[in-house]
């Protein structure tokens, strides 16, 4: 499902273009925005926009929503900030969850990354983040094949 | 759920529905994460893809096709795979792009514009096979490192352009040159203007083939700019990472080429097996080469379910690194019994071949169609995972699809 982010992923960007288009839309005319609005959807209010304005500071960079941290994908657990503010930055952190190891593979791609990636050294926030990796996202063991699984079974007609 | 939120978020499906598009990966837009005409954040329209394609990472681009998609038999843009190690270029300014020859071995360092490429030498086309070295990476046990590319990761589309040798020669090649490397323009995920994500190559051997092209058209029309617009190196048969996106320079190398991801342990595997997790160190790492026989089942989708004494008509392609398939099998049994089906000869060499065969079930129930391709020295593609390496790569076991009888 990685192509569809789930909504709550989107929310904080969409806000965030939102929150742009928005003061566009003010400026080109308070009025035309109901105009504009209300024929293609049912909930939207004016109401709801200047709800958005207020909220500003409520949805922010590091919303968390149903144990899932919502810019990042990542999932609640202790060592989450560190993680997201070291680990995020280059890449999204989709590569991060990806990948499944164990703490001494996880320190030496940090210690590769260290060297050939421009990471920074990460004191003592190394040991807080691999903590998190291994324990959040642990190894699962797959053998030499595994059965194929998630089949979409469909009729073939032809 | 607290109200705001759940205004926020009627709020903003609305929104999307109302500028009629998904707005997924925002973030990059206002970071300034605005390529060349690239504004449009949703990835499936940014990149003219499949939206059935599977996006691994968004940062860097890292998107995959599913088998099914793969039935053309040249793989057209919408459902070709993309692999990236840094970020895509902006402002691509291809009139006054140029390539230049250097390195070590070169006789003379010489830049050509596109349109003195063109002119200067004789155009070719050919069907090139590029996968990922790490395709297949996901279902190694332990797991290796990188993006889990599933089967996804190949394609074989059309290519023109010019031949490298014709290039190479004519800036002159020392004696001595004994490999090529490729520098192009994409910026390092850091954004350090010093680091290249990527700078890989190939031996002197691989460079001068017919085959070996720096094309500037991908099936009839300018490459798009995922793909490397408005040049790249394309090597068929071997690791795509081999064929540079957006190159602007070929250093023609007195020793293997030593740049971003020729080193260490990327592309490469254990010079000698080793057991699944052991540590390998990297002066025990080997370039990889060719890729391996391989074959993908493009049709039916997987899943498929057909009625009693119905004949399923199955296709797809298989590929050899630089040799040809000559077999090509498949089994209903897991493998107790294969019948051998038709493989059609390539349209040129490194291109994929395509088979096809009609099967038959037994009796009603589950089954799975494995198929397996034989290269033209006889080695076979594995039914369980080849041997494990630390990142993940050449994962050629048998492709299988999901049938039940009824
Ligand atoms: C300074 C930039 C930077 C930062 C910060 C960074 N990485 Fe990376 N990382 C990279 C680059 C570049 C790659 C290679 C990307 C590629 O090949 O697609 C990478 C690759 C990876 C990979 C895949 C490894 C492989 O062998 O392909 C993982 C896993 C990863 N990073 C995890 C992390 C974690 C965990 C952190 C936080 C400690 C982190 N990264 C922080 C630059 C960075």
């Amino acid at each position: 499902m990685e192509r569809e982010p789930s909504f709550r992923e989107q929310v904080n960007t969409i806000y965030r273009l939102l929150s742009v288009v928005f003061i566009l839309c003010v400026l080109t005319g308070g009025g035309l925005i109901l105009l504009v609005l209300k024929p293609s959807s049912s909930n939207v209010d004016i109401a709801a926009y200047e709800d958005l304005i207020e909220q500003q500071e409520v949805v922010d960079d590091n919303l968390i929503e149903n144990g899932v941290h919502v810019r990042t994908g990542l999932v609640e657990a202790e060592g989450l900030m560190e993680v997201v503010n070291n680990c995020t930055t280059c890449h999204s952190a989709k590569l991060v969850i990806q990948n499944r190891m164990n703490t001494e593979r996880w320190n030496a791609t940090i210690r590769w990354m260290q060297e050939t990636q421009n990471l920074w050294d990460l004191g003592k926030n190394q040991e807080i983040i691999v903590n998190y990796l291994v324990t959040n996202y642990p190894p699962k063991q797959k053998g030499r094949r595994e059965i194929l699984t998630d089949i979409e079974w469909y009729e073939l007609t032809d | 759920m607290k109200r705001r939120e759940f205004v926020t978020k009627a709020t903003l499906s609305s929104f999307a529905v109302i500028i009629g598009a998904e707005i997924v990966y925002g973030e990059k837009l206002l970071k300034g994460y605005t390529p060349l005409a690239l504004q449009d954040p949703d990835p499936f329209k940014m990149f003219n893809k499949n939206p059935e394609m599977v996006v691994l990472n968004d940062k860097p681009w890292n998107i995959e096709a599913q088998a099914h998609l793969l039935d053309d038999k040249v793989t057209p843009n919408s459902k070709m795979f993309i692999r990236n190690n840094g970020l895509v270029p902006e402002n691509i300014d291809a009139k006054n792009w140029t390539l230049t020859i250097d390195g070590e071995s070169v006789v003379s360092k010489k830049s050509y514009t596109l349109s003195e490429l063109r002119s200067k030498f004789q155009q070719y086309t050919y069907q090139l096979t590029l996968e990922c070295g790490g395709n297949g990476r996901s279902e190694f046990d332990p797991p290796a490192k990188g993006n889990q590319w599933t089967v996804g990761a190949v394609h074989c589309a059309s290519w023109t352009g010019v031949r490298l040798r014709d290039v190479l020669e004519d800036a002159g090649i020392k004696s001595n040159a004994v490999y090529i490397g490729y520098h192009a323009i994409d910026q390092h995920l850091s954004r350090d203007p010093e680091k290249e994500p990527i700078s890989r190559g190939c031996p002197m051997e691989k460079a001068l083939m017919d085959e070996t092209l720096l094309a500037f058209k991908m099936n009839g029309e300018d490459i798009p700019l995922v793909h490397g617009y408005p040049l790249r190196l394309v090597a068929g048969g071997w690791p795509a990472s081999v064929s540079g996106k957006w190159i602007n320079r070929i250093s023609i190398r007195n020793k293997e080429h030593d740049g971003t991801k020729m080193t260490g342990d990327a592309y490469r595997v254990p010079c000698e097996p080793v057991a699944p997790g052991e540590k390998v160190k990297d002066e025990d790492m080997c370039i990889i080469e060719s890729m391996p026989v391989k074959s993908i089942i493009t049709y039916p989708r997987t899943g498929a379910m057909i009625s009693k004494n119905k004949t399923l008509r199955i296709r797809g392609h298989a590929w050899a690194g630089e040799l040809e398939v000559s077999k090509m099998e498949y089994s209903i049994d897991f493998g107790s019994t294969w019948k051998e089906c038709a493989v059609e000869k390539s349209a040129n060499r490194l291109a994929w071949q395509h088979f096809s065969a009609d099967v038959q079930f037994p009796k009603k129930g589950y089954y799975e169609v494995w198929a397996r391709a034989t290269d033209s020295r006889g080695v076979s593609q594995p039914m369980l995972l080849p041997g494990w390496n630390p990142k993940g790569y050449l994962n050629n076991a048998c492709h299988r699809i999901a049938v039940k009888v009824k």
